[in-house]
């Protein structure tokens, strides 16, 4: 169920409220309300189409944003069984932005790590909104390490807004912590999965962003810099976010056509928020897609593969 | 007897309003008004403070390679505005500005020099080419230069100067800290020593990539070294900052990097480790 209704949502609110009341009175059987719900379906239906089809980049970022919007956590819960987290850097203490631990996805156990941005108020506070630390780059990186030891698949979840800019993660190092996790996870010999699932927030995402295969939920951004701090920089303006979100091509659509990512995951009608389970369901059958193609490689073959695929990004001329 | 007439040319050319360089300079960290020729013939240290003023990439080669070893490679690199990005300017307005103003096709030097006789190839950012930013060209150069290296088994040399990754080419300059940090993978795994140097700035996607993976890191006196911005930093946190924060003292103190080098004894420097690490 919808908690939160975003502005241009918001047509949906009525209909769903009164959508989900019936379907509630209809559940004790007194009465029949079938019609009336078909009706109603076809009427939500309709009015999604208008909304969700022609998404522009900001949309797409406050989408990407949504509250209600499924978190690691909850992917983690849909997608694979027996998930054990694993806490701490083994330094200086657990960060809670990033969460990570053994699961198993279909049968076969594999490593998988998140940014966790939180359900409520109170639980975004508790994961610090899904800032991490030095200190959790530095976890995803001891299990990251840990999944290599025991030769096991690493699948990570990008949804961040950012490295945390603090005073703390400063003096502990957070340029030197996302340094490192580009450099190991560039020849770490086990297939690694990347998947945008909600905000993909500059270095603090491709602190986790290094795979052999980029996968982006339909509605997900990937981005150098929010749009709103590349409007307060360049525009002198931080409320001009919207021209920065359509300059920057942050969309799983532009970043798909500028070869940046390899696939773009499905999201119902209406986001993943109003269907977690399909977009969970379509999300796994591409992880197992994925896996099973990079797990054939010889892991030199492997390595040597996703050198290159970061290698030739960038576009320039010479002479 | 006609040279009695003859007009005496001016003992310093004439130069027009906006091309004279002012004679004197308010340093960016004490604030002194000192004498420009003061601070030229100090190598472009602040004689009261000793805070380090950047310097142009040629400025800092002939510093610090032996004379004349220099040779420029990928110098014909150049940006191309594949996102079509406008802000207030276009950026391919803003690419041939800055390429017409310093003179450079973009903001990193690179190239193969000798230090006290050693072979070295050597990387260096021209900050005044829009603010040092990391884009595709950077990223490539960069990347080139370490293979370079590995390729020769010659140790690498960077010194940085940049405000992060230049957004003008959104996604692809975020990408640029993978490839870099890729290719220092490889030549770490070969035992190819690379030396990083920080100046003034070192921030965001360069210092959270390449500058932050040197075997050994130095750093000029009062560089400014992090990873945001200590006006983000401020805003997020809502208080103020502790003194001397990500300044290369303070990253010093907190285990960050290896030294700090004044840039009279850079070179010097530069030359024992290459010696120590050669024997």
């Amino acid at each position: 169920m919808i908690r939160h209704y975003l502005e241009f949502e918001k047509p949906l609110k009525e209909l769903e409220a009164r959508y989900e009341e019936l379907k509630a009175l209809s559940m004790d059987g007194r009465e029949d309300f079938s019609s009336e719900i078909e009706k109603l379906e076809k009427k939500i239906n309709k009015l999604k189409q208008e909304i969700f089809t022609n998404l522009t980049p900001w949309q797409k970022t406050l989408l990407a944003r949504h509250i209600d919007r499924p978190h690691t956590l909850d992917f983690i819960n849909m997608i694979f069984k027996n998930f054990v987290e694993l806490h701490g850097d083994r330094n200086f203490r657990d960060d809670p932005a990033i969460i990570g631990g053994f699961a198993s996805l279909d049968g076969k156990t594999v490593m998988v790590i998140g940014h966790q941005k939180g359900k409520d108020p109170k639980d975004m506070n508790a994961h610090n909104f899904g800032m991490s630390h030095p200190e959790g780059y530095r976890k995803a990186l001891r299990l990251m390490s840990l999944a290599e030891r025991f030769k096991k698949p690493i699948i990570t979840m990008i949804d961040t807004p950012g490295a945390f800019p603090g005073v703390g993660a400063e003096e502990r190092g957070q340029a030197e912590a996302i340094a490192k996790n580009l450099r190991v996870m560039s020849i770490l010999k086990v297939p690694i999965i990347v998947i945008i699932i909600g905000e993909g927030g500059s270095g603090g995402a491709l602190a986790l962003g290094v795979g052999d295969r980029i996968l982006m939920l339909e509605n997900a951004i990937y981005s150098v810099i929010s749009p709103e701090g590349c409007a307060a920089i360049l525009w002198k303006d931080g409320s001009k976010g919207k021209l920065a979100a359509e300059a920057l091509k942050l969309t799983a659509s532009d970043l798909f056509e500028l070869n940046i990512i390899d696939q773009i995951v499905k999201e119902p009608l209406g986001g993943a928020h109003r269907d977690p389970e399909t977009t969970a369901n379509n999300l796994k059958e591409s992880i197992l897609s994925h896996l099973n193609e990079i797990t054939q490689l010889p892991t030199q073959l492997l390595i040597e593969k996703r050198y290159e695929k970061f290698r030739k990004m960038g576009v320039f001329t010479e002479g | 007897m006609s040279w009695f007439r003859k007009e005496e040319p001016p003992l310093i050319p004439k130069l027009k309003e906006k091309e004279r360089p002012d004679l004197w300079v308010r340093c960016k960290n004490c604030q002194e008004i000192i004498y420009r020729l003061e601070i030229e013939r100090n190598l472009d240290v602040c004689p009261k403070c000793n805070y380090h003023f950047q310097i142009p990439a040629e400025k800092r080669l002939s510093l610090i390679v032996d004379e004349g070893t220099f040779e420029e490679i990928d110098k014909n690199l150049s940006s191309v505005d594949i996102l079509k990005f406008k802000d207030t300017k276009k950026y391919s307005d803003r690419i041939k500005d800055a390429q017409k103003k310093i003179g450079k096709k973009d903001a990193f030097v690179s190239g193969k020099a000798r230090i006290g006789g050693y072979p070295v190839f050597i990387g260096i950012f021209e900050f005044k080419f829009m603010g040092g930013s990391l884009g595709s060209v950077v990223g490539e150069k960069v990347t080139r230069l370490v293979e370079n290296s590995m390729e020769n088994k010659t140790p690498l040399l960077i010194f940085t100067a940049s405000g992060g990754a230049r957004m003008q080419e959104g996604v692809f300059s975020l990408m640029q800290m993978a490839k870099t940090s890729a290719a220092i993978a490889r030549l770490k795994n070969m035992g190819v020593p690379y030396i990083t140097v920080l100046t003034d700035p070192t921030t965001g996607g360069v210092s959270a990539s390449f500058a932050m993976l040197g075997d050994i890191i130095l750093a000029e006196p009062k560089a400014m070294i992090g990873f945001a911005g200590p006006r983000v930093i401020k805003e997020t946190i809502k208080a103020e900052l502790p003194p001397g924060f990500q300044r290369a003292e303070y990253l010093l103190e907190h285990g960050m990097i290896d030294r700090i080098v004044p840039r009279q004894e850079m070179k010097k420097t530069l030359i024992l480790l290459l010696d120590l690490l050669s024997h």
